[in-house]
């Protein structure tokens, strides 16, 4: 409500609950992940060039859908497009 | 020794029932003392089954651990029959309390041993409370492999809820189909104030049926001091929900009682199931 200052505390315990939960029940390897964000990577470098630093992958849970179903969310930051020939 | 007698009230084979959590401290055996408690004060015929080798407590909350002769394992290896090893609660001539080895490991029974001995139980008995040792390995494996059903026990804390969700992947990968949650130790003090997850909360993330939900309540303390399980005390909130879920294991249609505060007193039973969406 718009007066709290603060979020309830049991929301914030539901919350990171559904995100741990889709990390749990989805039982994706780091390894894996970490297998796939190389080969996502090099794909995206052929057509830009991005902020490798500043870059995010990660399995999270889907904001829209109420089921909360996971999802793969990558933010990558793009510094420029690869010319194409 | 103990005599367990003729057969069940049942007309067919006793349902075995393990009561698990995952995470340990929520409340699992407390919960199996209760509900054995509760079934045999209702007339029914009902064994305990201490699971946790190695960690045995279920025979102190009941307060029956000056009667231990023989245990699980003495039975699993022959060294005993089964009904020499199983103690007979005489506060509840229906109740037979079966103690876990003290001085064994897990590795000492197998799931296909455990199978066999709740299933040569079936006949006699009308229910099979196993209380299942905390974790997700050997000891675990071995206390779900002859369960039908299977009750999750949690508290509403983050820890708990995320264990609960790991068992019940585990269950339903071990095909036991009928799961069903009770939630434990719930503050409604803090539920109130937002500080704590209620029933509701717990359930949209754990998405399985609701068996009862129990208060937080000193008098399981002080139960537990005297070996004397709660579920008989009328003064207490909790031993009403146990009585609840007593009954509704039972009678599936009976409704669940909810826990609630108006001015400080609890509310009888609601026609509705607290349960939204």
């Amino acid at each position: 409500m718009f007066w709290k200052k603060k979020k309830d505390s049991k929301d914030v315990a539901k919350s990171r609950l559904k995100l741990v939960l889709t990390q749990d029940r989805l039982n994706c390897s780091p390894d894996m992940l970490e297998a796939m964000k190389t080969d996502i990577l090099q794909v995206i470098a052929k057509y830009m060039d991005f902020d490798e630093k500043a870059m995010d992958i990660q399995i999270s849970q889907s904001q829209s859908a109420e089921d909360g179903k996971p999802v793969l969310v990558a933010n990558i930051p793009v510094l420029s497009l690869r010319k194409m020939k | 020794m103990a005599q367990p007698g003729k057969s069940g009230s049942h007309g067919g084979k006793g349902q075995v029932i393990v009561i698990t959590s995952g995470k340990g401290g929520v409340g699992k055996t407390t919960t199996s003392a209760n509900l054995g408690v509760g079934l045999a004060v209702k007339g029914k015929k009902v064994v305990l089954i201490d699971a946790d080798i190695g960690l045995r407590n279920l025979d102190v909350v009941m307060g029956l651990e000056n009667r231990i002769v023989y245990d699980l394992v003495d039975v699993i290896e022959g060294h005993c029959r089964l009904k020499q090893a199983l103690i007979r609660d005489k506060r509840y001539p229906d109740l037979f309390l079966l103690p876990a080895a003290q001085t064994r490991d897990k590795d000492a029974v197998s799931p296909e041993q455990m199978k066999k001995l709740t299933a040569s139980m079936q006949e006699e008995f009308d229910y099979i409370l196993v209380d299942c040792p905390a974790g997700i390995e050997q000891g675990f494996k071995n206390a779900i492999s002859g369960a039908d059903k299977a009750f999750v026990v949690t508290t509403p804390e983050v820890s708990a809820v995320r264990d609960a969700d790991r068992i019940i992947g585990l269950l339903e990968a071990a095909e036991v189909r009928d799961i069903k949650l009770i939630l434990n130790r719930v503050r409604i003090d803090m539920v109130k104030k937002g500080d704590m997850m209620n029933l509701e909360d717990v359930t949209e993330i754990l998405a399985i049926d609701v068996l009862g939900v129990v208060p937080d309540d000193e008098a399981i303390v002080v139960a537990t001091n005297r070996g004397e399980p709660a579920v008989t005390n009328q003064s207490s909130r909790a031993g009403a929900s146990f009585r609840n879920i007593t009954d509704r294991i039972v009678d599936p249609d009976v409704p669940m009682l909810e826990l609630e505060q108006e001015g400080g007193f609890w509310s009888k039973f609601k026609k509705k199931i607290g349960l939204g969406a």
